[in-house]
């Protein structure tokens, strides 16, 4: 199973590196990942797989949600599939 | 892999345009629950509901978490209680109404659709057993939700029905009358009802309908306006093509998570209702859609044009997008749920006669129009008889959800909460519809249902 996380705050040191930590902490692999900064606001796209993830979603879903309350930034994980259905037939 | 610019853009839709999934709703078959003894057929109900829907909630919400989209409500719908309750021999159906309504609670649904009865040719026993109960039902429980069925394009309108009905919601808005006459805000008189239509207060499973199903409600007017925003002063063909591309990629997000729900709950799918539900929220309005069109108010002349656009393109980009698209699939105008179509009413643009002609050309048709708690029953009967009208000679499905409120006037104002919102009492024709009404008896079937 494939998720996508999107990151999108003010931008600050370290982001990418407290967010990766949660993932890997849970042995979620990162497959790709891009970032922009536009006008001092940051967005991260990741692409990850929870084949091996060692959590439930929903626990992978409240413990990124609770990173960004820490961090300031707004943390969501959504599975692929969402995406594709709305844009690829 | 999917770009950075259409995950945004999904992410936008549910973040601020509040595109959600509005309803996952379970329909569950009660024939096999009915039995000679009351009690016997309302203990059967109980554990059916209970059993089929134990996960509907858990479910849904786990669904909600791992796609990101926002599923508002879980409901359920069952077979018409007039059917199940029948063979019991019971003179009076409410104890149905208060066992589907525990049955709702304790499977966390905050709705249940199925207090319901099909008369458009005429009535059997537990027809009138059931429509006598109406009001009586719905003062006494909180989530079921009412609906008779009183035309078809094939049978023609039951005129006896359209009178009872009348006095039955006067009667409901007397006995909710404490909670401004709540109780007609669960109460639908439909024409050509769909049995699979997951929407409430009009949903219950159908008599041809599996043992269970799954159908769901997509939403997303916000999502529809802000597409609009970016073609501003573009032709209608633009506008078209705009809404039907937005329509198309709601109801794949539709079309997934009733494929997920289908699978995780073992019931087979049903349709996706492709429909443009609005919420009293800001920005979750249709009514906002047409005034993006160019119109200066909702109800302005041009209305039923910019909604018959609307509702034909939802369902052209719709339509590819799910297997089977099914239920009432068109855009709502539910005056009290809408926060656009409550302000063209607060700044007089919009009427009871402008709203019918609406209905023409969009789902359903009359829907949580608050008017005088005084209007005569007669008058209401014929409110409902004009729907009718409409639905049988064009072959759509109409509604009537009218509320009467109990001692309030033109000018004043209905809250009813959450969902269900709140609306301006509005002016209905003073001129009696008495005689008409008094006649009684069928409405034949128009010439157009004989197709054969």
């Amino acid at each position: 199973m494939k998720a996508i996380v999107t990151v999108i705050g003010k931008d600050k040191v370290g982001i990418i590196a407290q967010v990766s930590t949660v993932l890997a902490e849970n042995m979620v692999n990162i497959l790709d990942i891009s970032q922009t900064i536009l006008q001092d606001y940051f967005t991260m796209i990741m692409l990850v797989d929870l084949s091996n993830m060692s959590i439930s979603f929903s626990e992978l879903h409240r413990r990124l949600e609770e990173k960004g309350e820490t961090i300031g930034v707004q943390i969501k994980i959504q599975r692929e599939e969402v995406f594709k259905a709305m844009h690829k037939i | 892999m999917i770009s950075q610019s259409e995950i945004t853009e999904t992410i936008r839709m549910i973040e601020s345009e509040k595109l959600d999934i509005r309803t996952i709703t379970l329909g569950i078959s009660l024939r096999d629950c009915a039995d000679s003894d009351g009690a016997v057929a309302r203990r059967k109900i109980y554990d059916k509901i209970t059993y089929c829907a134990k996960n509907l909630v858990r479910v849904g919400d786990e669904i909600s978490i791992e796609y990101g989209i926002p599923i508002i409500n879980k409901r359920i719908a069952v077979t018409p209680i007039s059917i199940v309750a029948e063979p019991s021999g019971d003179e009076n159906y409410v104890a149905f109404a208060q066992v589907i309504d525990q049955a709702a609670q304790a499977v966390g649904v905050n709705f249940i659709g199925g207090f319901t009865a099909l008369v458009h040719k005429g009535f059997t026993k537990g027809d009138m057993r059931l429509m006598a109960s109406i009001p009586e039902a719905l003062a006494t429980t909180e989530r079921v939700c009412s609906s008779v069925n009183l035309a078809t394009t094939k049978s023609g309108i039951n005129m006896d029905a359209v009178k009872h009905m009348g006095e039955i919601i006067k009667e409901t808005a007397f006995l909710t009358r404490e909670k401004d006459s709540l109780g007609c805000a669960k109460l639908m008189v439909l024409t050509n009802a769909v049995e699979d239509n997951p929407f409430m207060a009009g949903a219950f499973h159908g008599p041809g309908e599996a043992e269970c199903s799954i159908n769901i409600g997509i939403s997303g007017p916000g999502a529809v306006k802000a597409a609009l925003e970016k073609v501003k002063g573009a032709d209608f063909d633009t506008v078209a093509e705009c809404v039907k591309k937005v329509a198309f990629k709601i109801t794949r997000l539709g079309q997934l998570v009733a494929y997920e729900a289908s699978k995780r709950l073992r019931v087979p799918f049903g349709i996706v209702d492709v429909s443009l539900a609005p919420t009293p929220a800001i920005g979750d309005s249709v009514a906002r859609i047409l005034e993006e069109m160019g119109l200066e108010s909702f109800g302005a002349p041009g209305s039923t044009a910019a909604l018959a656009l609307l509702n034909d393109a939802v369902k052209k980009g719709g339509i590819m997008a799910s297997s089977h698209v099914g239920g009432l699939s068109g855009a709502f105008i539910p005056v009290s749920e809408d926060e656009g179509i409550i302000a063209a009413v607060e700044k007089g643009a919009l009427n009871i006669e402008k709203l019918e002609a609406m209905t023409c050309v969009c789902s359903v048709g009359l829907d949580m129009i608050a008017i005088a708690g005084d209007t005569s029953p007669e008058t209401i009967s014929a409110i409902i008889a004009d729907e009718a009208a409409i639905g049988i000679i064009n072959n759509k499905t109409t509604a009537v959800r009218i509320i009467p409120v109990w001692g309030k006037k033109v000018g004043e104002w209905a809250e009813f909460g959450g969902l269900l919102g709140r609306a301006p009492i509005m002016e209905v024709s003073k001129f009696s519809s008495r005689n008409f009404i008094q006649r009684g008896g069928r409405i034949p079937a128009p010439i157009t249902s004989l197709k054969n």
